[in-house]
């Protein structure tokens, strides 16, 4: 997990540079706080997984050259294999965008679906599964 | 239903034949023997990777089919000069809708949803993507998408009519008014976020399901290319979302973000979508620089030449590809010249070092001339066209010249068809994995050659009647033959490119009404996706084999190969092509 965090948090130092060096040429707004989100979105998670990495005191499996398969081996997950809830929930946020051109009245069958998808899939991942 | 997945706990062993796939006495805890629904029942509730990579696959080559018909109008009404085939406005909605429907809902869901789902756990040793449910989440928002973009073709007024940038202040209520535009907006909200979650699967999978061994640097490049792909997402598509949101509040709220008329600014439209959309060049790019990156080393009979470098060269693009929005307005007269063009031409740079190591990997091997390498070579060409053609537009005295001329959209698809022809390398490279089918290499020869040719017979021209001047978004042009005779040609090419289509579509068709079985690994290829049965058994693996580089399936079916090190670049005994080669031959 240390790579990952080092490539992030190297992602996020060069938008926090080249941020710097736009805004401070050029004196835009605009893009100076994009390029300030983009320097958020690498150090955040980049720090996060760095301190993960000391946290958990070593190499997973998968970060080391000499891990065998044996290493690896036990529980991965626990998967779902099939679920209708993603569709039921595609499906109530397909009725609330086309809300927001043919009339609110949509909004009906898709808060509907979106409603209950939420309360099928929590239901179900309360049985076991993964999101 | 829940399926509890354990990891093999003993390796597969190199040299002694290889496993039984698929074998039930061979699984190791998890259900590899699938009973689930079938149908359409199926079609509708599997969370699986695979099954959730082919809808995406297929729903996006039926929309580069719809959004290759509206092109052929397109080029159809720009055969002669004051042709009246479709009227202005039908005209204005065809090329907004030609280019949102490819790059919306075909070149990018194709490549970082659909082979990147399929692919991406396979080749990480992974039984599934980090979260099933929010994958096919993002599917079903994908499909919702594509279909609200084209009921714009169903409502009054017609679909949107602004150009697929969608600029301010083009698309206020009073110049874009009706239902389509509306449409447009929702498509791309709905769709943004089918990426944004397909991004967080991606990272997520890579991040933390990786096989033992299968650390970060012995991963494929096409995995290394979706890890970048999806950091890209998350720092591009939320931007995009937002500026969505504050153009529907612009349409229908009385907000005036984009209106100068209540103290807006139409300029921050421009930054916000290409702050999305000069990232979303290389998310598009980057997956199909990953396919190419694994078709040319299994045909070339080489380990890839560079393997970190090409990794570095993937991350310095797409950090560059954050810093270079503007130079997408530099006729504006009101963005900082140097800073974006300095930027803009060093991503040539990485860009280079790609192209220089793909023909390294080709250099000195024993090169095998199937349609995934021909895509594959057609692809560094054409890229190389495209890419040599950017860097005229990254400088600003240049970029004045050709700005909104036919020069622009040269480059852009020699740029976007030489992505199609690595979508097809992928293809045909993957194709019997996903199948367990072959497609014929007969016809996927001629689609390539109509393709390859087709693309530069209608790019060529575009270029030569862009640099005499001729604007683009045009539906009718003056009277000059050099003119009209340059369109035509462009035509033809565009003609060729559709019926290299229709080729492909009688192999696919061919392939399952005379199957070829394809075996595991018919190219000989070396990483982890190559080692499971064709197509996998739900779940993926019953074994994994030993992973001590970045080929291990290599490794393993030649355990007498000399050992691979990075930098180490020993060009082993080719091998006999299988047979499957040979009847396709």
């Amino acid at each position: 997990m240390k790579q990952e965090s080092v490539i992030l948090l190297l992602l996020g130092v060069f938008f926090g540079f080249i941020g710097v060096v736009y805004w401070g040429w050029g004196h835009e707004d605009g893009g100076g706080i994009m390029l300030l989100g983009a320097f958020l979105l690498g150090m955040l998670p980049g720090f996060y997984y760095l301190w993960w990495y000391r946290k958990s005191g070593g190499n997973r499996p998968e970060d080391r050259d000499d891990a065998t398969v044996a290493d690896g081996a036990g529980v991965v997950d626990a998967f779902p294999s099939t679920s209708i809830w993603p569709f039921v929930l595609g499906s109530g946020c397909f009725f609330i965008v086309l809300a927001l051109t043919f009339g609110t009245w949509l909004l009906v069958p898709g808060v509907g679906l979106l409603l209950s998808a939420l309360i099928g899939a929590t239901a179900e991942s309360r049985r076991g599964g993964n999101v | 239903m829940t399926d509890l997945i354990e990891r093999p706990s003993t390796e597969a062993v190199p040299g002694h034949g290889a496993p039984t796939h698929g074998d039930d006495d061979h699984a190791h805890g998890g259900d590899h023997e699938h009973h689930g629904p079938s149908g359409i029942l199926k079609w509708l509730t599997s969370t699986d990777h695979k099954v959730i990579g082919i809808n995406y696959t297929v729903t996006s080559i039926v929309m580069m089919v719809i959004g290759g018909a509206f092109a052929e109008v397109i080029r159809a009404q720009l055969v002669s000069p004051t042709n009246t085939l479709v009227t202005f406005q039908q005209y204005n909605q065809l090329f907004t809708m030609h280019g949102s429907v490819m790059i919306y809902l075909f070149v990018g869901p194709f490549a970082f949803a659909g082979l990147a789902n399929y692919l991406v756990p396979l080749q990480v040793g992974a039984p599934d993507m980090a979260f099933p449910r929010l994958n096919a989440l993002s599917y079903w928002l994908y499909l919702s998408g594509s279909i609200t973009m084209l009921l714009g073709f169903f409502v009054t007024g017609g679909p949107a009519a602004f150009g697929w940038v969608g600029y301010a202040p083009l698309t206020s209520a009073i110049n874009a008014p009706g239902a389509g535009p509306d449409l447009w907006i929702g498509a791309l909200m709905l769709t943004g976020f089918s990426a944004i979650f397909s991004g967080v699967n991606l990272i997520a999978t890579i991040f933390y399901l990786r096989a033992p061994g299968m650390t970060l640097f012995r991963m494929p490049i096409f995995t290394w290319n979706m890890l970048v792909t999806g950091i890209l997402i998350l720092l591009a598509f939320p931007v995009l979302t937002a500026g969505l949101v504050m153009l529907y509040c612009d349409r229908h709220f009385g907000t005036h973000i984009f209106e100068v008329q209540g103290g807006g600014v139409p300029l921050l439209w421009q930054h916000i979508f290409w702050f999305w959309g000069h990232p979303e060049v290389y998310i598009l790019a980057l997956p199909f620089f990953g396919m190419v990156t694994e078709v040319i080393p299994t045909f070339s009979r080489k380990p890839l030449f560079g393997y970190k470098g090409m990794v570095f060269a993937t991350l310095t693009i797409a950090a560059l590809s954050l810093g270079v929005w503007a130079h997408h307005m530099f006729t504006t007269g009101a963005v900082l010249l140097p800073f974006f063009s300095i930027m803009s031409l060093l991503i040539a740079v990485p860009t280079g070092i790609k192209i220089f190591n793909w023909i390294g990997t080709m250099w000195g091997g024993n090169l095998v001339f199937s349609t995934a390498m021909l895509m594959a070579i057609g692809f560094v060409v054409t890229f190389l066209i495209g890419g040599i053609t950017g860097i005229y537009l990254a400088s600003p005295p240049l970029d004045f010249f050709t700005h909104d001329t036919y020069f622009v959209i040269a480059h852009f698809h020699s740029v976007v068809m030489a992505l199609t022809l690595g979508a097809f390398a992928g293809i045909y490279f993957w194709f019997p994995k996903i199948t367990g089918k072959m497609l014929h290499e007969g016809w996927g020869k001629a689609q390539f050659w109509l393709l390859f040719i087709g693309t530069q017979v209608f790019t060529v021209p575009l270029y030569i009647v862009g640099l005499h001047g001729m604007p683009r978004r045009m539906a009718v042009y003056p009277n000059n033959p050099s003119w009209q005779n340059l369109n035509e040609w462009s035509s033809v090419g565009a003609l060729m490119i559709g019926i290299s289509t229709l080729l492909f579509v009688v192999n696919v068709i061919q392939a399952y009404r005379k199957p070829i079985p394809a075996g595991d690994n018919p190219w000989d290829a070396s990483t982890l996706e190559w080692f499971t049965s064709s197509p996998p058994p739900h779940h993926n693996f019953v074994s994994l084999p030993p992973i001590r580089s970045e080929r291990p399936v290599w490794d393993y079916n030649h355990p007498d190969a000399p050992a691979l090190a990075h930098g180490h670049h020993e060009t082993a005994t080719p091998p006999a092509a299988p047979a499957e080669q040979e009847a396709h031959a």
